[in-house]
């Protein structure tokens, strides 16, 4: 069958937006290769959404939380039953944790942290970011499955307005050498950047750690996440998941903002893609602006909290 | 224990496209040892400082990966094992079929990679090396211990840390963090020039072209990303005015108010 099967997590309930999204394109993809689209999620309660991001079928395999080995066991048995074209993952640390695993188990082949999919000829069709976004490879997958991680952001989530998709079980061998003994939650309540529609980084004109209450406000007043430099991350004024760049995370929201940033060419690596950019800099020559499609030329401890209550007022309307 | 070194183009370099439209021109490109790989290297060395042992770098790929082994050996990695061979024509699948045919041959508990490859941004060849090899991996890893037989590591996800326990052999990622990488000592680089990497062809460790040549995935093209068409530019002498201004554009471009 010419099909789409998605890999999907669930958190708090929900589909993660990155299984939502990975499902979004899986259907188009599916549509164009004349087949269905079906989900795997880790148990019965994606069911509903799954159905509503246009699955036909949802394979579950109540394995329990994630194993890179269970997981990978549970989806071969998924992949034998769908026998589908397309195996997708949303680029989540778990979908790129197993991605590469499974792939190795199938003898196919991944394309990773994609933007753009498509069916072509019988083969899929994907570009991909490279060398930190200084440039976009095209490549082609021609493996049965072929396999993509979708990266977050970059394809919408549209529900397909569907009822809840059917669920068929599957059993997979349950013991793994390597086991999850404790989970240590390091950032509990804060936005992640990579899944974040905004974000609000702050760089070394912050002067210091203490300002990042600057970056914040602002992020809060918004609902962004906060992002950083690696010089402010090195200094040990913020914590390293929230570094953007390419030592730390590649971003695409829909809106970053960046102040005190000067732009060097690993930080703009990280963001580069993302579908508007602000930039508050002092100076007007700072390469940050190269990239930014409304600068501010000034000083951020004016210009920041000046933003902060305009947002505001605006959300207040 | 075993550590996988991938040479890259240095993170400064300007990115130019070569004559065939799918790969990047080589031409001037200064290649450094991908950051991600000297935490991994810097781990292995630790390790062997505590518990003994060689610490065997590997590399796949043309002639010039020999530098990457031979900075790696100055830092403090005892041996080194070269595969020669077009790495560019290979997708990862046959990248990790190369490496863990070469793992093979050299005595292990652990095998490193970097969480990924500064450049191809791939992510992809640490875990299909364990699978070929049937190990357990632990991907992003930010902090690791060891005991007889045994690896307990802390992997990166998000908002969250995992504590993860193995048996070894098995597959580690390096994830920034995991360690302050040393820089190579005068000692260190004498040495090192004393040290024969190894050399070996696809061939000698049993493979045919035919396995690692792309037959999954194939570069149809590269590009450079359009050039931006030149950003609005204000003064932010009031920031009242300026913040203003921002909050529209926010609202009305962005639709992100
Ligand atoms: C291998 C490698 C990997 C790297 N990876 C990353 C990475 O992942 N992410 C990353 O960010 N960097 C990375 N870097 C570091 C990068 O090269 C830069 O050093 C770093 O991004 C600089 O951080 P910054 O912009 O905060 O600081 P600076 O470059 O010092 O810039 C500070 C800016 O603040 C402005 N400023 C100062 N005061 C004010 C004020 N009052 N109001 C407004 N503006 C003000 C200044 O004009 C300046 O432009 C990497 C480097 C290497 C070699
Ligand atoms: N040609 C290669 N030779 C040796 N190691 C490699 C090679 N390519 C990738 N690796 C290893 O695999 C890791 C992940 O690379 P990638 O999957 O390309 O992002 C790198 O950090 C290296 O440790």
């Amino acid at each position: 069958m010419p099909g789409v099967l998605v890999f999907c997590e669930v958190q708090d309930g929900k589909l993660k937006k990155a299984s939502r999204e990975a499902l979004s394109i899986g259907r188009k993809l599916a549509e164009a290769a004349g087949g269905d689209l079906t989900a795997f999620a880790p148990d019965k309660s994606a069911a509903d959404d799954a159905g509503r991001y246009g699955a036909k079928k949802v394979f579950v395999a109540d394995g329990g939380g994630y194993n890179t080995e269970t997981y990978t066991a549970a989806m071969q048995a998924a992949i034998a039953q769908a026998s589908p074209s397309i195996v997708l993952f949303g680029g989540t640390s778990n979908g790129r944790d197993l991605a590469p695993r499974l792939a190795a188990r199938l003898d196919a082949g991944v394309a990773s942290d994609v933007d753009r999919l498509e069916w072509a000829g019988g083969k899929l069709k994907a570009r991909r970011p490279v060398y930190s976004g200084k440039a976009f490879a095209t490549v082609e997958v021609s493996s049965v499955p072929a396999i993509a991680t979708t990266r977050i952001n970059a394809f919408p989530a549209e529900e397909s307005g569907a009822g809840a998709a059917e669920v068929v079980e599957v059993s997979a061998p349950a013991d793994a050498k390597a086991k999850v003994v404790e989970t240590k939650v390091t950032e509990s309540g804060e936005l992640s950047i990579v899944e974040a529609d905004i974000i609000v980084s702050g760089g070394r004109g912050l002067k210091e750690g203490a300002n990042f209450s600057l970056i914040r406000d602002l992020a809060h007043a918004i609902g962004g996440a906060v992002g950083a430099s690696r010089a402010t991350v090195d200094a040990g004024w913020i914590d390293h998941q929230h570094q953007v760049g390419q030592t730390g995370r590649v971003v695409s929201p829909n809106l970053y903002i960046a102040a005190g940033v000067s732009g060097a060419i690993q930080h703009l690596a990280g963001m580069s893609s993302s579908k508007h950019i602000v930039a508050i800099n002092k100076d007007p020559e700072a390469p940050i602006f190269r990239v930014a499609d409304f600068g501010v030329v000034g000083d951020l401890f004016t210009i920041l909290p000046a933003l902060t209550e305009e947002v505001k007022k605006a959300k207040a309307h | 224990s075993v550590v996988c070194i991938a040479q890259v183009p240095d993170t400064e370099t300007r990115i130019k496209i070569g004559g065939d439209g799918r790969r990047i021109d080589e031409a001037g490109v200064k290649y450094i040892v991908s950051p991600y790989d000297e935490y991994a290297l810097e781990e292995a060395i630790r390790l062997k400082e505590k518990e003994g042992g060689d610490v065997t770098v590997l590399g796949f790929g043309p002639d010039r990966v020999q530098q990457a082994l031979r900075e790696s050996l100055a830092r403090g990695a005892t041996k080194a094992l070269h595969v020669k061979g077009e790495s560019g024509d290979a997708d990862s699948l046959g990248i990790a079929k190369v490496l863990a045919a070469a793992i093979k041959t050299i005595p292990h508990d652990l095998v490193f990679f970097g969480k990924q490859g500064v450049g191809t941004d791939n992510s992809l060849v640490g875990p299909m090396v364990a699978e070929l090899l049937g190990y357990p991996q632990i991907n992003v890893v930010t902090h690791m211990e060891t005991a007889a037989g045994k690896v307990t590591a802390h992997r990166e996800i998000e908002g969250a840390e995992e504590v993860i326990e193995a048996p070894t052999p098995a597959v580690i990622t390096a994830q920034k963090g995991l360690n302050e990488p040393r820089y190579a000592s005068l000692k260190g680089i004498m040495a090192a020039k004393k040290v024969t990497i190894d050399t070996k062809s696809i061939a000698d460790l049993g493979l045919a072209d035919s396995d690692i040549v792309n037959q999954r995935v194939t570069i149809v093209s590269l590009e450079l990303p359009p050039e931006k068409s030149g950003g609005r530019k204000i003064d932010g002498g009031d920031p009242a005015a300026a913040a203003k201004e921002i909050v529209r554009y926010m609202k009305e471009e962005a639709k992100a108010l």
